[in-house]
């Protein structure tokens, strides 16, 4: 397959496509609406399902039905919807429906913007939904990382039977670049051992999420968590520049950390002992890669398009090892190099005026 | 020399398990027909059941065919999910009023309205069972519930909502009926109407709803007979049985 120049949304829906997207359900919002329209022309032509629901309520529980059968399941949405969803992200994680979900973020709260924001981290890394539970999340920042990660999502949604977000930045599910399409997989026709389809020939099948006897229901929330802890010791995953003699860390996830890197880029050309470390889950968030830079580095510092949501886990993370600092922009305003970069500068001072900062954080450059 | 005749047994479709109803409550005769209709359509074993938030959240330990539970109102939904992935099962929802009238109102007219080829059974008690007699959507005006002490007051807190004559409105669904569970001819009639909304989706026609009207003795605070003479008296009036849509053939392309 060759390189082409692709939008965003267009080439996670046809990523989706090409790992075997069964059914498609969807609502239109911006920025997320090209991935909806992209797959109402394409699922149709290869005779797979699409619904463009009457709410993302709707719209998630099409997605809960679906995946009940077994079938490769997606819906995509942005901010307010995703709100919506909340109630169908809460069963699926109940009764262990793997399902894909791609939140195209925009500014927020409320009816906010439609400029590209990453204000939706704690809502699909903490609260998908009522309960107790974490979904896996993918965070990509390129258009390439957008179709690989998508079809990963399929891969752990299924394996896992769980829920898998893909949460990409407004930007980049608006913008295009050159990116390399998989081939098509096969859709298969093997039927899961616990999917719905009719009980000829079988016992009945039963797919709930209600345990109305306490211990019961704790058994299945231990059970739940268990796979959680399978998955935080399996699926962490991250990316990172420069973090072999890195003093200072600065941590970005999806585009934000685009523009990071070309401040640790700058930050380097001066001689600063500066690294970039990119989450690539966002749940579980990489802290056994974070904790392993804590010693070297004196300093991180937490970039998003946000007021700091992220930060929050990575202090977790480094639990009091080093200081963690954070910068960002709200609203939707573009975040720019030369504020991150001014960013690692204040960092640094800061430490080195709290008399930590005994080593130099520069370095001769070469 | 006597002859012992089987005049009516159990329908294998339905289970061997003690429903938890409440004495009187027409949900065991809701679900009799269905399963009998399940059997003599020779569909159980490729049917799949959404069942909804109220009392028979458990029908899936009552009819021996696969089962998902729904979110309280999204049956419609999930059903949608399900028969579009699956075209060849029979897929159908049970909800109540409190379900399917109020909180899955949406879920459900834009079901009706797409034409979705599932069936809806929808049981009209004209209060919230579960959660223990609140004002329901289909309440009568004038009807003492926990959450209407007064009596419903249709200057606070509206009017019911007739849910057949609004579904009979949308293009895509082919066949509403709204029958009674109160005496033996109504449950004759009810059967033969949901008999019609399964063939009706069998034959790809589109979407159907069949309204069943229902006890709820508990919360209504009668016995099982009164509760019968109630549906009569206070729910016939405002909720009158019939077919208000019935068409022959598909009118949506697929």
């Amino acid at each position: 397959m060759a390189r082409e120049l692709l939008k965003g949304n267009e080439a996670i829906a046809e990523a989706a496509v090409r790992a075997g997207l069964d059914a498609y359900f969807g609502y239109p919002i911006t920025p997320q609406t090209e991935l909806l329209e992209y797959l109402a022309r394409r699922m149709p032509e290869l005779g797979r399902a699409f619904v463009q629901a009457e709410s993302e309520v709707a719209a998630i529980n099409m997605v809960f039905g679906a995946a009940c059968a077994g079938k490769r399941v997606m819906t995509s949405s942005s901010g307010p919807g995703m709100s919506l969803m909340q109630e169908g992200l809460s069963y699926i994680a109940g009764a262990e429906l793997p399902a894909v979900v791609v939140d195209v973020m925009r500014g927020g709260p409320g009816l906010g913007n439609i400029a590209a924001c990453q204000s939706d981290y704690f809502q699909v890394t903490r609260s998908a939904g009522h309960g107790d539970f974490r979904p896996l999340v993918l965070a990509p920042a390129t258009v390439q990382e957008a179709i690989d990660l998508t079809q990963l999502a399929f891969d752990l949604a299924e394996r896992y039977r769980m829920l898998v977000i893909l949460l990409v930045d407004g930007n980049l599910g608006q913008m295009m670049e050159p990116a390399e399409l998989p081939p098509f997989r096969d859709q298969g026709s093997v039927t899961a051992p616990w999917a719905l389809s009719g009980a000829e020939g079988r016992a009945a099948r039963l797919i709930t999420s209600i345990y109305l006897q306490p211990e019961a229901l704790e058994r299945h929330n231990l059970a739940l968590q268990a796979k959680l802890t399978v998955i935080a010791e399996r699926e962490q995953r991250s990316a990172g520049m420069w973090l072999e003699d890195a003093e200072l860390v600065v941590v970005a996830f999806g585009s934000a950390a685009r523009v990071a890197q070309n401040a640790v880029e700058a930050a380097r050309a001066r001689g600063l002992a500066a690294g970039l470390f990119r989450p690539i889950t966002l749940s579980p968030l990489p802290v056994r890669h974070l904790a392993r830079l804590s010693p070297r580095a004196r300093a991180f510092l937490v970039i998003e398009m946000n007021a700091g949501q992220m930060v929050d886990d990575v202090r977790l993370a480094i639990a009091g090892r080093a200081p963690v600092r954070f910068h960002g922009r709200m609203g939707g305003v573009e975040l720019l190099p030369d504020e991150v970069l001014q960013a690692m500068h204040h960092t640094i001072g800061d430490i080195r005026v709290s008399g930590n900062g005994s080593r130099s954080f520069h370095r001769e450059v070469r | 020399m006597t002859v012992e005749q089987c005049v009516y047994e159990r329908p294998a479709a339905l289970t061997a398990a003690h429903t938890h109803y409440c004495p009187g409550c027409t949900h065991g005769i809701a679900h009799r027909l269905t399963a009998e209709v399940l059997q003599e359509l020779d569909v159980l074993g490729r049917a799949v059941g959404v069942a909804s938030v109220g009392c028979s959240v458990f029908i899936y330990n009552y009819i021996a065919c696969d089962f998902v539970s729904a979110a309280h109102g999204r049956a419609p939904a999930v059903a949608t999910g399900l028969k579009r992935v699956l075209p060849d099962r029979v897929i159908f929802t049970y909800q109540g009023d409190g379900d399917l009238a109020s909180i899955g109102l949406a879920e459900v007219l834009h079901a009706a309205a797409r034409g979705e080829q599932i069936t809806v059974i929808f049981i009209n008690n004209a209060i919230y069972g579960m959660t223990g007699g609140q004002l329901a959507p289909t309440s009568p005006v004038g009807m003492v519930t926990s959450s209407s002490p007064g009596g419903r007051d249709p200057h606070l807190a509206g009017y019911p909502v007739r849910v057949c004559e609004l579904v009979a409105q949308m293009e895509g669904a082919a066949y509403v009926a709204r029958r009674s569970l109160h005496d033996p001819a109504e449950i004759r009639k009810a059967k033969k109407a949901l008999r019609t909304a399964f063939e009706c989706q069998l034959a790809g026609r589109g979407f159907a709803l069949v309204e069943l009207l229902s006890t709820c003795p508990t919360n209504w605070g009668m016995t099982p007979e009164q509760s019968l003479r109630w549906i009569e008296e206070r729910m016939l009036p405002v909720f009158p049985p019939g077919e208000f849509r019935n068409v022959a053939a598909s009118n949506v392309q697929r």
